[in-house]
């Protein structure tokens, strides 16, 4: 993608290697085409990765650094359906379901573009609805660890950092997801109400809202599959 | 549909809006359909693929690099297409996107810390000092 052309507005700008140069030395703003919305929506995102990448980091130093073996998550996380072991099932549902609620989010942001009111909303009820479920298959599995013995502080498979790192990261990619939701449910009612098409100030910053909004509630909605991605990877396959 | 398919739609796409006049930034971030539903199907594959991993039971090197590839590869495909980063400016995406990278030099530090950690209790849990 870096080396496409860019036409009309941005055609006096050079694309690739010099682009950044040039904007970065335009004396002016120098993020062309990102609104400061989006752009502090990302500034935060980042924030927000490296919040997580210390929580696994941490996760990495406890695991590394134990005498204790590490308890295998493929079998504590295994459900069991008539009788058969099904490793991580569980786990791999909820990603399948996270992945889902990005791909409505996704089509929901062109939606709002397109102004379709109905089709946006809808698409973002499924997004929430899916991050509620993902919520509510979380809150089973913390419930299944924790009536297994699993505490911050031990558990009865191996090292006793496990219920911290798995607590601790679990739990706030959880707080990711519900405030997701909310968040979801509060654009939805304004996309609704048409404030996007009116322009009618927002409660709390009494700005004008624009249907670039959405835009960057999906943002925020992709970051937390995002940040499954790498749980899943390194806390849960690993 | 493969991904090269998917990318070389999103140019034609992005050629079009160019002929017509609207650019993609003037109102906002403007993609066909397909484009999402074929990364969904792809992370549908590459979520199943890392789990058939762990299912197959492959230990070892093998099962980290294929665990790290999936998952390489899912990330750059929400952060690209879903996230939109595919169509800014380089000039935004790497104030983005390359900061991160610190966590690397992160994971140096602490991995060798850990090393030393495991190293002094090794030593303390055999000789008791």
């Amino acid at each position: 993608m870096t080396d496409m052309p860019h036409t009309n507005a941005e055609s006096e700008r050079p694309a690739g290697l010099s682009g950044i140069t040039t904007d970065w030395a335009s004396d002016q703003t120098a993020f062309k085409n990102v609104s400061w919305g989006k752009a502090m929506m990302w500034v935060f995102l980042l924030s927000d990765t490296f919040v997580f990448g210390s929580f696994l980091v941490a996760y990495m130093t406890a695991r590394m650094s134990t005498v204790v073996p590490w308890p295998n998550p493929s079998e504590v996380f295994a459900l069991h359906i008539g009788g058969v072991e099904m490793p991580l099932l569980l786990i791999a549902i909820m990603t399948f379901v996270l992945i889902s609620s990005s791909g409505t989010m996704a089509m929901a942001v062109n939606f709002a573009y397109r102004r379709d009111r109905k089709k946006t909303a809808l698409l973002m009820l499924a997004t929430a609805a899916l991050g509620a479920l993902f919520v509510g298959m979380q809150a089973f599995e913390w419930a299944t660890l924790i009536s297994q013995d699993v505490r911050p502080w031990s558990n009865p498979w191996g090292a006793s950092q496990f219920g911290a790192s798995f607590f601790m990261i679990t739990g706030f990619h959880g707080t990711h997801v519900t405030f997701g939701v909310i968040f979801l449910l509060i654009v939805v009612r304004k996309v609704l109400r048409g404030d996007y098409d009116t322009g009618k100030p927002g409660f709390f910053t009494s700005r004008k809202g624009r249907y670039e909004c959405v835009e960057i509630m999906g943002l925020y909605w992709h970051f937390v599959d995002l940040v499954w991605v790498f749980i899943f990877a390194f806390f849960y396959l690993w | 549909m493969t991904q090269s398919e998917a990318q070389t739609h999103v140019s034609t796409e992005q050629a079009q809006s160019d002929e017509t006049g609207t650019n993609t930034h003037a109102e906002g971030q403007q993609h066909p359909i397909r484009v999402y539903l074929v990364v969904w199907g792809w992370l549908f594959v590459l979520s199943l693929a890392s789990y058939l991993v762990d299912y197959a039971g492959l230990e070892g090197y093998l099962r980290w690099t294929l665990i790290l590839f999936f998952m390489l590869l899912k990330a750059g495909l929400i952060i690209a297409y879903f996230m939109h980063m595919a169509w800014e400016r380089l000039a935004f995406s790497y104030a983005i996107i390359l900061p991160p990278a610190a966590l690397l030099v992160f994971v140096w530090i602490m991995a060798m810390e850990s090393d030393y950690t495991l190293l002094t209790r090794t030593i303390f849990f055999a000789t008791g000092e």
